[in-house]
């Protein structure tokens, strides 16, 4: 049966993936906040940043931080420029029209990579020096855990403070709440969505490195089913609210894989299933998240 | 300081501004007076760049303002006050100030600013730490002109200030207009409540779907028979 060290790896493993699922979450949530708008591309940056890092490493040679770079700055001008050609001159539409329009920068941006990368899936081996394990008491954690835990919790209190302490980030929450108002203020709207875009597409690629690491593999669609549970996760803690993306997240991580590790095998595959489930089921009795409030009256 | 000429604002196919002209000094203050849907938000939404104007002409301050974007017409010290104070809930109440001055980049003349709206203000003072959704209607209000002052603005547009206000609430505000009219702070007010925007207003004009039905000085208005009747309840 359940051994206490089988459940720690379990937890482990669930904390790891509510990390990627949390700075996915995110991109989501600040975006959604500022605009109403689903943005279904997002899963899909995550892609673009693990095959821009793949192309880095194996056919260039460069090392992994500074692939994880270029791969940054590479994603957040996709990003941007998504925002300027898909979502902009959309600005005025309803929600169902931006939320059709990501749909279809998603669809569009699986295709380009399938045209360009192929379908196959190809091999995405972090090096062994991340991939060494180190046991902590009856824990086994690999390098890679650790700096994914440790680089999480730097990027969330970075956050925190860019969104608290700056004038661009209390501007960003000023949007989020009331964008007329905002504008009443004198604040750039397109400066801030442009930031938005930014970080989120940044952190994206981030979770996509990790991910893929985990996976081992990168495909076209490899962002695409993970961005939808960060997605989730954001709807889980109320979408808007980035402290309940963080919360959703990490409870969509490790319910995932307590329910990976704990059904019979045959049953694994319906792990994706199980989690569009669970938000089916906090929506049921918390329609507007976990730690979403009433939605306030917006221009 | 604000020149108005002919502006027309459409929403669909519906005008709700029909060429309106009208021309405001610096140092005066000037009130909007209309019932309900007479086309006065509609036209300071034009004019503060929220909403896209049809055709016509808006002059601030030597600028044609027609058509650039909100955030430059607060740059150039056109600020609004909009209807139901729209402050930020979730911020606090110092974080709504500094919201206010978001265009000014010195920071010696935002806490200048910031005293001085505190001093006008000394409820926000004590409130500075809260959430600015705990705060009382009328302390809202409050806040909301405190925001506005943040950016040293050459004119202040207010409106409907007095809405959802209690009568003493109301007095208060009227009187905080006042003392900026003092400090020569040139203000437009579009009020439902007419007595007291006629009260405070050196001039006025009167909005009926959306035109302009009558204007002049707030003294003879607020003597004239036809305003009487249908805006001030009949005998004062």
């Amino acid at each position: 049966m359940i051994n206490s060290a089988y459940f720690m790896s379990m937890l482990i493993s669930g904390l790891k993936l509510g990390s990627i699922y949390a700075i996915v979450a995110i991109g989501y949530s600040i975006v959604y906040g500022i605009l109403r708008l689903i943005n279904f591309a997002h899963g899909d940056i995550m892609t673009i940043g693990v095959y821009i890092i793949l192309m880095l490493m194996n056919q260039a040679g460069v090392p992994i931080p500074a692939a994880l770079l270029i791969s940054v700055a590479f994603s957040v001008g996709v990003g941007l420029l998504i925002e300027r050609l898909a979502y902009r001159p959309l600005r005025d539409a309803s929600e169902e029209t931006t939320l059709i329009s990501s749909l279809a920068v998603s669809a569009l941006l699986q295709n380009m990579l399938q045209m360009v990368f192929s379908a196959q899936r190809q091999p995405f081996m972090l090096p062994e020096a991340l991939r060494t394990t180190h046991k902590i008491g009856i824990v086994n954690l690999s390098t890679i855990n650790i700096i994914t835990f440790i680089s999480t919790a730097i990027f969330l209190v970075i956050l925190h403070l860019v969104l608290t302490k700056t004038r661009i980030g209390t501007a960003m929450r000023a949007c989020s709440e009331n964008l007329r108002a905002a504008r009443l203020m004198g604040v750039n709207v397109n400066r801030v969505v442009m930031t938005a875009f930014a970080i989120g597409s940044g952190l994206a690629v981030i979770a996509g490195f990790l991910l893929a690491g985990e996976y081992k593999t990168v495909y076209p669609s490899l962002g695409f089913v993970p961005g939808l549970k960060a997605f989730c996760a954001a709807v889980i803690g109320g979408i808007g609210s980035l402290g309940g993306a963080v919360t959703g997240a990490f409870i969509i991580g490790i319910a995932e894989m307590l329910f990976a590790g704990l059904v019979p095998t045959t049953m694994t595959a319906y792990r994706d299933a199980f989690v569009f489930l669970l938000m089916v089921i906090v929506l049921l009795f918390r329609p507007n998240g976990l730690f979403g409030g009433s939605e306030t009256a917006r221009s | 300081m604000l020149e108005i000429k002919d502006l027309v604002v459409r929403y669909g196919g519906i005008s709700a501004v029909k060429g309106i002209s009208l021309e405001i000094a610096e140092g005066e203050t000037v009130a909007l007076i209309g019932a309900n849907g007479a086309g006065k938000s509609s036209m300071l939404h034009a004019v503060s760049g929220l909403i896209k104007t049809a055709s016509g002409k808006i002059t601030f301050d030597r600028h044609d303002i027609t058509g650039i974007g909100a955030d430059r017409i607060v740059s150039l010290g056109l600020v609004q006050v909009p209807e139901g104070r729209q402050i930020f809930t979730r911020l606090s109440v110092d974080e709504n100030l500094r919201m206010g001055a978001y265009v000014n980049r010195d920071k010696a003349d935002i806490e200048r600013n910031r005293a001085r709206v505190l001093d006008l203000f000394p409820i926000l003072k004590e409130r500075a730490k809260q959430s600015a959704g705990t705060l009382s209607g009328g302390e809202q209000q409050m806040l909301a002109i405190g925001r506005a002052l943040m950016s040293s603005p050459k004119m202040l547009l207010l409106d409907e200030p007095s809405m959802g206000l209690s009568p003493i609430m109301t007095e208060e505000v009227f009187g905080v207009l006042r003392g900026l009219k003092d400090q020569g702070i040139t203000v437009f007010v579009i009020e439902q409540n007419a007595y007291d925007a006629l009260e405070l207003a050196d001039r006025a004009y009167i909005m009926e779907t959306g035109t302009i039905t009558l204007e002049g000085k707030s003294s003879d208005l607020i003597r004239d028979e036809r305003v009487k009747a249908a805006y001030l309840g009949g005998d004062i």
